[in-house]
């Protein structure tokens, strides 16, 4: 463990949280996943539904994907913008 | 690699971002637009004019349906909103920085939407209903609501944010990854970027920018709508 430089270790932190960030967007993955699943039903049990089902279910992928947004803006800072290095 | 927009020039103390210089160009078309379809209009339209007014009735009609007919009035903000986001994202096109993939773009938009919902639930209910809003169905949830409703516009300005800049980064790095590919294969013009990116290109710079100016007018003209006195059924 000689030789790491503060800001050598600095970095690595950055880059290894910037990685761990984003682990949230398993829970995206679940979450859309679950909501187009669900479209899909929909419409197979009414075709003639399939445009507002299709609408709402934009409307649901993008409120969920906020959630990873979050976590992509932490990353993102951590790596390009780092305010401890 | 650079993230932030690159400063044209400066007066005095404050920075000319090229974001401010697309966003007023953009700001010049739509009025372009709107002064060329309005000049010399006809019973039967055609040409700009038609343009025109299929934009201002698909408009009119998504705010009446959302906001119920007597909220016609917001509909000038609802559409200029959403013709100036989607635009101003969709940048990427033509290879340049797409407008709102900047905070300082999106940001005063949510918070004048934020006020715009909160201004008209004052102005609807009055302050007293407004307060006993917040405080429905018991007392005890009134932290939680001013909580909700102070991350509302944060929310809402990083939402569309977060999207078109992970859009930019993807282009970056794939036309710089494919540029690099065709040096390593020896030639001077980068052949491998003509027909690879088409289909991310599709996706960040026109499905992206038009859903996600859907999604900030969509939440804008709800909270607004909710916020207000729901209208009074005469028995």
């Amino acid at each position: 463990m000689s030789q790491i430089t503060p800001e050598a270790f600095i970095k690595a932190m950055s880059a290894l949280g910037a990685g761990l960030a984003m682990i949230a967007m398993a829970g995206v993955g679940i979450g859309i996943g679950f909501n187009a699943g669900k479209t899909v039903e929909g419409t197979a049990r009414q075709p003639e539904a399939q445009g507002t089902l299709l609408k709402l279910m934009l409307v649901g992928v993008a409120l969920t994907e906020t959630a990873g947004i979050f976590a992509l803006i932490i990353s993102i800072i951590l790596l390009f913008a780092n305010p401890f290095a | 690699m650079q993230l932030g927009p690159r400063i044209i020039f400066k007066i005095g103390n404050v920075d000319i971002t090229e974001t401010v210089i697309f966003g007023l160009i953009i700001s010049l078309l739509l009025i372009v637009f709107a002064i060329l379809a309005t000049r010399k209009m006809e019973k039967v339209p055609k040409g700009f004019q038609a343009a025109g007014e299929l934009v201002v009735s698909t408009i009119y009609n998504m705010v009446e349906d959302t906001m119920g007919k007597r909220n016609l009035n917001f509909a000038p903000y609802i559409g200029t909103l959403v013709l100036w986001l989607g635009l101003g994202s969709s940048l990427g096109l033509l290879d340049l920085r797409p407008v709102t993939a900047d905070l300082n773009t999106t940001m005063p938009l949510a918070i004048i939407s934020f006020i715009m919902v909160h201004y008209n639930s004052i102005r609807s209910r009055g302050l007293k209903g407004y307060l006993k809003e917040k405080a429905s169905p018991y007392a005890f949830v009134f932290p939680m609501t001013v909580l909700d409703d102070l991350f509302f516009p944060i929310t809402l300005g990083m939402r569309i944010f977060g999207n078109i800049l992970a859009g930019v980064i993807v282009m970056t790095l794939l036309y710089g990854g494919l540029e690099s590919l065709s040096a390593a294969l020896g030639s001077a013009v980068p052949f491998f970027q003509i027909f690879i990116p088409l289909p991310l290109n599709f996706f960040f710079d026109m499905f992206e920018p038009v859903l996600q100016a859907y999604i900030f007018v969509m939440l804008t003209m709800v909270f607004t709508s909710n916020g207000m006195k729901p209208e009074e059924e005469e028995g």
